[in-house]
């Protein structure tokens, strides 16, 4: 047995390469995790926007073609779908966010040992959301395809829905990552995020129908929800819904903000917390 | 063991102080440890020890003074300091999803090493913290002690000048203990500086080569384990019991043989350099004490010495 360990970190630590690198390592590791449900991640990829458009995008939608002739111009299927799709990025960059998080302030601690390193506060934040992005991007793949394949789009221009759907992911889960890391209390945080934010969103998002069909006084919740702006840039890439220049701006504008934003204030939390 | 006090200093504070609003966790102390040194921070809870080894650590901003590491300061470059310390912090917080190994090789990805060097790094630390079988295993079914060592192996990952362990055996079994402390030991032989925190003094007599021992964010007092005992306690102490009830109407009588008394709640402790020959003349003087005990000065007699606390109330 050997018992001489070799000493040097002055020679093999570079830190100007960790400030370069430092938050993809954090990824790295995060997605040694991931890999572990890789599995059970791709069943439930691929299984829930089957379920989804099997009954709400065939099923509902065939009564509401039969009656009306579809939404927006279209069949009900190709109006659902990007929202579908939308909203499968914000879900999956949501729990990405949130039990990380959870799990290295409070469970295991283990954003501590990372902060023991080289390795920087806001590096860590970064880290963790690009390793959220990854696994929003291999869902969000395979739900494009399962679009694809049930008749949800055509075009080679409706595949911009992918990335569409990947940019709210990154708003969204930016902005739940700096709200995450500012959480002490883990047990209600699901249930309230679960059901008091998601559920709403999904719900009042112009998701099943179009935002001007509800009643003017609760168009607000579209209004600031990135699902709905993520949702009317997908179906202008889909079917070529109808959007002004200005609003497409402003669809984008909104998932900028709101990404600059949630990051920024991540960064900080996760500063603060691991300097407390 | 090689003389280490003309080693180039790698910690130097002064005037070191950390206050949380009126609190004042370390209040203006003083310090410096040198290169293959072994360095304690002796004291109870809430001494300030593990507030100076986090400033120490980069991780925590003190609110006035001066400190250096590695000369330099930790506020200003953080990174490059943390690029070569090791940390083994108070609870430990692997990550549970990942094996042994994947910890290890993790680990070292933050510190930005290549997956080569880690890998045959792993092997080495594995070894180390004799915890070959054990590589593929999730690191939750692991016992304390084996998260310990993997603990203080996944700081070894980066090769770094400093090991920092707070508190590296609290609650660990007396078997789990004594095998942490001969894995310490080997590294401090290969003259890695060590800087600990501990309120058992058995481990700081183990390890230190040098102690600062701390109460409410004061030094108290720095010396070698040895030198400390010297300098506050004799070399025997007596340790004699009279019933709870007798011990304190006793004390006055037991005041005039030695040269200092400390009466704790269930015993009295004489200080002398022999005891046998104290217990010999309160027998001689009528005195039967319940039991006695004669025993070799520790650093807890010097710590109450010096606070009129013991270490672990």
């Amino acid at each position: 047995m050997s018992n001489n360990l070799r000493q040097g970190s002055l020679h093999i630590v570079n830190v100007s390469r960790i400030r370069k690198r430092g938050a993809l390592s954090i990824s790295e590791g995060r997605i040694r995790v991931m890999i572990k449900w890789f599995w059970s991640n791709l069943a439930a990829a691929a299984l829930s926007p089957t379920l989804y458009l099997l009954s709400i995008g065939i099923g509902v939608g065939k009564l509401i073609n039969t009656h009306s002739g579809g939404v927006d111009g279209v069949k009900y299927l190709t109006f659902l779908a990007p929202a579908l799709l939308a909203t499968a990025a914000i879900q999956n960059a949501m729990d990405e966010a949130v039990f990380p998080t959870l799990d290295g302030f409070k469970w295991s601690k283990s954003f501590f040992a990372m902060n023991a390193t080289p390795i920087s506060s806001s590096q860590i934040a970064d880290g963790i959301l690009i390793a959220a992005l990854v696994r929003t991007f291999f869902s969000v793949t395979i739900y494009g395809c399962t679009i694809y394949f049930f008749g949800g789009f055509s075009s080679l221009r409706g595949w911009l829905a992918i990335p569409t759907a990947l940019f709210a992911g990154a708003a969204f889960g930016a902005f739940i990552l700096g709200i995450a890391a500012a959480t002490n209390n883990d047990d209600s945080f699901f249930m309230i995020l679960g059901r008091f934010v998601m559920m709403p969103l999904f719900l009042f998002s112009g998701t099943f129908y179009q935002l001007a069909t509800m009643p003017f006084y609760m168009r607000w919740i579209g209004w600031i929800s990135p699902l709905w702006h993520a949702t009317e840039l997908s179906r202008y890439f889909t079917y070529g819904h109808r959007l002004s220049g200005v609003m497409v701006l402003v669809h984008a504008g909104f998932l900028i903000v709101m990404f600059i934003f949630g990051l920024h204030n991540a960064r900080k939390q996760f500063t603060k917390r691991l300097s407390k | 063991m090689e003389d280490i006090s003309q080693n180039p200093v790698l910690i130097q504070a002064k005037g070191l102080s950390k206050r949380y609003g009126e609190f004042v966790a370390v209040a203006g102390i003083d310090f410096e440890v040198k290169k293959g040194e072994s360095f304690g921070f002796l004291g109870p809870n809430g001494a300030g020890k593990s507030t100076t080894m986090r400033i120490i650590a980069a991780t925590l901003n003190r609110s006035s003074g001066e400190i250096t590491i590695l000369g330099k300061d930790p506020e200003k470059y953080g990174p490059e300091i943390k690029a070569h310390l090791g940390v083994v912090p108070q609870t430990d917080n692997l990550d549970n999803n990942l094996t042994v190994e994947e910890n290890l090789f993790v680990y070292g990805r933050y510190f930005g090493l290549s997956k080569k060097f880690i890998n045959s790094k792993i092997e080495e630390l594995l070894d180390f913290a004799q915890l070959v079988e054990k590589r593929s295993v999730k690191v939750e079914t692991l016992s304390g002690g084996m998260k310990r060592r993997l603990t203080i192996a996944r700081a070894l990952v980066s090769e770094p000048e400093i090991l920092m362990l707070d508190e590296p055996t609290t609650g660990l079994d007396p078997q789990a203990r004594h095998i942490l402390w001969d894995r310490l030991f080997r590294l401090k032989e290969q003259g890695v500086t060590l800087l600990i925190t501990t309120h058992y003094m058995d481990e700081a007599e183990q390890l230190c080569d040098r102690l600062m021992v701390m109460d409410k964010g004061s030094i108290m007092a720095e010396d070698s384990p040895a030198g400390l005992i010297k300098k506050y306690s004799t070399r025997e102490v007596l340790e004699v019991r009279f019933g709870s009830d007798r011990n304190a109407t006793i004390a006055p009588e037991l005041q005039k043989l030695v040269e200092r008394i400390e009466v704790l709640p269930d015993r009295i402790l004489m200080y002398a350099d022999d005891g046998e020959v104290i217990l010999h003349l309160l027998k001689e003087k009528g005195m039967h004490p319940i039991t006695s005990l004669v025993r070799r000065s520790s650093l807890e007699d010097v710590f109450l010495r010096l606070t009129g606390r013991t270490l672990i109330d």
